[in-house]
């Protein structure tokens, strides 16, 4: 999970509405099955709200959980 | 599964058996990787396939009479492959090949008596094996005259180097076997080629040459064929060997002369083609070698998709399970190919030895709940489903309007009341109109449980299904869909069940049933399998409707699944649509079936396909046409057919006051509905999201597409939902979700 990196292009335009704050890159915990993963993530540096872009999601996120699952 | 089970399932498919002409070759040679070499052209290779199981190879190909032709599976599609004229022909123009290199010697003698073929054989086969070999004999070669110039003395020459001591122009006596006997380890005399008064000691053993002097072997005479007299001459080397290290002479030899296999060759679609005439050719030589059939079973494999795409058969699929449970710490490799068998029957029913692939996977299946090493994603959602058809809002059980008995009680089953919850009305009117009190009960019958190996939540669904049952008299059960037909059998025994369609055989058809359906290829559906009676009614009310009915070369009994079963499009999607693609495809005709999920299958697929209630209920100009409808739409079809049942049949308003979350007005572009379906995401799912983001006023904004961005992890999954308000409601553009859960407070 180190290796997720999210690209600028899946961020890019997004920003916090109630805080009106452009997303930043800061460290997120995942956690799944009993696995947690510390992962650098875009989130509101106020409210710590975290995006998941649907490249992420389908993409890498989604290769951990099956793998995780036949473990 | 245990190391027994698995190797009981290994022993059951025959794939790797031997084939037909190898089990009957006295050597074994591999005639089937020969041919396809020499079908190849590639004749220097094949000449190794024969040396390397053949003694005198140059010798013994060129006077083999090919005993395998008699049980060549060739001989009844044109004839048997002509693998004597191959192997000469081989003989003659292949490269040669050095003569195989001995075994490290193991210290033990051995003396031939006799230079004839059987003796010379014998003596190849001690050489390899490490043995000190010495041949006496009054003429090298007795009996093999005929040879070409030059070919007994190339393999003489390769006996030589192989460390055989050739003692030609002796005189074979009774002093010199004593002699031998005394010096050697043990004696062979080729019986062809010895004085018959050296031969006082009864006719050797069948099995094992011996005799009843002691460290003496021999060849038994009057064998005329020179491949049996090279199995005669292995057959003393194996006794020898054994003799010499002190084992049994007589355990595990079932094989070493020519055996029944049980490798089984379908030739029903083998075009027959006819032997070779005249002189070999490198053409004609190729062309019979590729008449070679290579014979293979792969039955099971050749009608499921399933199976094919996992590359092997079933006796590799075994062991991958057995090696999938013996995992500890490791990733389970097969769980996935667990997970995609579609639990049809087809493969016991086309395999000569009835091996179920369902049958072990859905063990498998057990064993991984069991364990709890079954993966979360693979059968949630349908489980969730499950659920939701069998909760109050879809689950009814009535006696009929102003009845407080019933005769018979209609199950229509989840996945009819989801796909066509009119066509479950109209049904129920006319039941109900020819039959009069018929109860009715909305209900799944627990397959995705059963399949999904949740054997507790199966007999959950069941026991709910028994108790309605009895509160409504314990009437006779009318089942529209053959999987809850299975179902009910097995979990109702003592419920008198009948099929839809077998009443409607009795009752004869409705009235305004449809007219002009033309031809259309029947898919009988693979709960009807064993079911021969319920295929044939099918097909009489067909023939009542006036349809012309073609059936597709998987059929019946060996009907192929549409992809759903076993829960195969959830655990594995992209593999269910190609098998429905494959079964959709396989017939020009538009199809018609009995199982609403069948229908649905190949008509996503974009192929045109009818349910027998479009025929025999019809309310569409064009219901060949009718898409299937979507995950959300299938739950709101069930929930809607109960509210419109209650309404118009049992004059009773209910209380619609639903949830929160249903009160969001939601709309969706293609992309959005397409995203949906795919991910298995539901407008509930969406909903549920919308109403979050509405009460914590927490989302995201896009500064250049102005869309508005939320999450909502309502249970396990996490649904992102990209969206713009749109009047009091909303417009979905985009969603999408994962499992993994975002640690710190993010809803």
């Amino acid at each position: 999970m180190s290796l997720i990196k999210v690209p600028e292009s899946d961020v890019a335009g997004w920003k916090c509405a109630a805080c009106n704050e452009e997303m930043v890159s800061r460290p997120v915990e995942l956690e799944y099955l009993d696995s947690l993963f510390n992962v650098e993530l875009p989130a509101c540096p106020k409210c710590g709200y975290v995006l998941i872009p649907e490249t992420l999601a389908n993409g890498k996120m989604h290769q951990v959980e099956q793998l995780l699952e036949d473990k | 599964m245990e190391q027994s089970d698995l190797r009981n399932w290994e022993s059951k498919c025959i794939q790797e058996e031997t084939p037909q002409c190898v089990a009957a070759c006295p050597l074994h040679v591999d005639a089937r990787t020969f041919c396809s070499l020499m079908g190849q052209r590639r004749v220097d290779k094949a000449w190794q396939v024969l040396a390397k199981t053949m003694p005198l190879p140059g010798v013994l190909a060129r006077l083999c009479d090919a005993p395998c032709k008699a049980a060549c599976v060739r001989k009844d599609v044109g004839g048997a492959i002509e693998m004597g004229i191959l192997e000469r022909y081989c003989a003659e123009n292949a490269k040669p090949v050095a003569p195989p290199r001995p075994l490290p010697s193991r210290g033990k003698s051995v003396a031939v008596l006799g230079g004839s073929m059987t003796g010379l054989c014998a003596a190849w086969e001690f050489g390899r094996r490490g043995f000190d070999v010495s041949l006496y004999c009054h003429s090298l070669g007795a009996g093999l005259d005929d040879l070409p110039h030059g070919v007994l003395e190339r393999e003489l020459e390769s006996l030589r180097k192989m460390g055989v001591d050739l003692e030609e122009s002796t005189s074979i006596t009774a002093e010199l076997l004593t002699s031998l006997l005394e010096e050697k380890d043990a004696v062979f005399i080729d019986s062809e080629d010895v004085p018959d008064s050296l031969l006082d000691f009864g006719e050797p053993d069948e099995l094992t040459l011996g005799t009843r002097r002691a460290g003496v072997f021999a060849s038994r005479t009057g064998e005329s064929s020179s491949i049996l007299q090279a199995a005669a001459g292995r057959r003393a080397a194996n006794s020898i060997e054994r003799f010499t290290q002190g084992v049994s002479m007589v355990s595990g030899r079932d094989l070493e002369g020519p055996y029944e296999t049980r490798l089984y060759t379908n030739i029903t679609k083998v075009e027959p083609a006819e032997p070779m005439q005249g002189e070999p050719t490198e053409v004609t030589v190729r062309d019979e070698a590729k008449r070679c059939l290579q014979c293979e079973c792969m039955e099971c494999v050749k009608g499921c998709e399933y199976l094919r795409h996992y590359k092997y058969y079933p006796k590799v699929y075994a062991r991958q399970i057995y090696n999938n449970e013996s995992i500890v710490m490791g990733t389970r490799q097969a769980n996935k190919m667990i997970n995609s068998c579609m639990l049809c029957g087809l493969c016991e029913a086309v395999c000569p030895e009835d091996f179920s692939v369902g049958d072990m996977c859905l063990e498998a299946r057990n064993t991984m709940v069991e364990q709890g090493n079954m993966p979360q994603s693979a059968h949630e959602f349908a489980l969730r489903d499950m659920g939701f058809a069998n909760g109050e809002k879809c689950v009814l059980g009535r006696h009929a309007p102003g009845l407080t008995t019933s005769e018979y009680l209609f199950f229509p089953g989840c996945q009819l009341t989801a796909s066509d919850p009119d066509g479950v009305t109209a049904a129920y009117a006319d039941l109900r109109g020819r039959l009069g009190n018929v109860g009715l009960l909305l209900h799944c019958c627990g397959a995705p449980a059963e399949w999904s190996a949740r054997r507790a939540a199966a007999d959950e669904v069941i026991a709910s299904i028994k108790a309605e049952w009895e509160r409504l008299g314990s009437p006779r059960i009318i089942v529209a869909c053959p999987t809850c037909l299975k179902s009910l059998r097995k979990g109702l025994p003592e419920a008198e069940i009948v099929s839809q369609w077998t009443l409607l055989g009795a009752l004869g058809l409705p009235n305004g049933t449809a007219v002009d359906a033309g031809r259309l290829a029947i898919n009988d559906p693979c709960a009807t399998r064993h079911d021969a009676m319920a295929q044939a009614e099918v097909r009489k009310l067909l023939g009542d409707l006036h349809v012309a009915v073609a059936e597709p070369d998987y059929t019946c009994e060996t009907t192929q699944c549409c992809g759903f079963g076993g829960l195969l499009s959830e655990a594995n999607p992209d593999l269910g649509h190609k098998v429905a693609e494959l079964r959709a495809d396989s017939m020009e005709e538009d199809w018609v079936t009995y199982c609403v999920m069948c229908r649905d299958m190949i008509a996503r697929t974009g192929k045109r396909a009818m349910h027998l209630y479009d025929l025999l209920y019809p309310r569409l100009d064009d219901p060949a046409a009718r898409p299937a409808p979507g995950y959300s739409a299938r739950r709101e079809n069930r929930v809607r057919l109960k509210e419109e049942l209650l309404r118009s049949v049992w004059n009773e308003e209910q209380d619609v006051s639903g949830e929160l979350f249903e009160s969001i007005e939601v709309a969706f572009t293609d992309e959005a509905a397409t995203a949906m379906e795919k991910r298995r995401i539901l407008k509930s799912d969406i909903q549920k999201v919308l109403l979050q983001a509405r009460e914590s006023g927490r989302w995201l904004v896009n500064a250049e597409s102005g869309h508005l961005l939320a999450s909502f992890r309502p249970v396990v999954v996490t649904y992102w939902v990209e969206f713009e308000e749109q009047g009091d409601g909303y417009l979905v553009h985009n969603t999408w979700c994962h499992r993994m859960r975002i640690k710190g407070g993010q809803p």
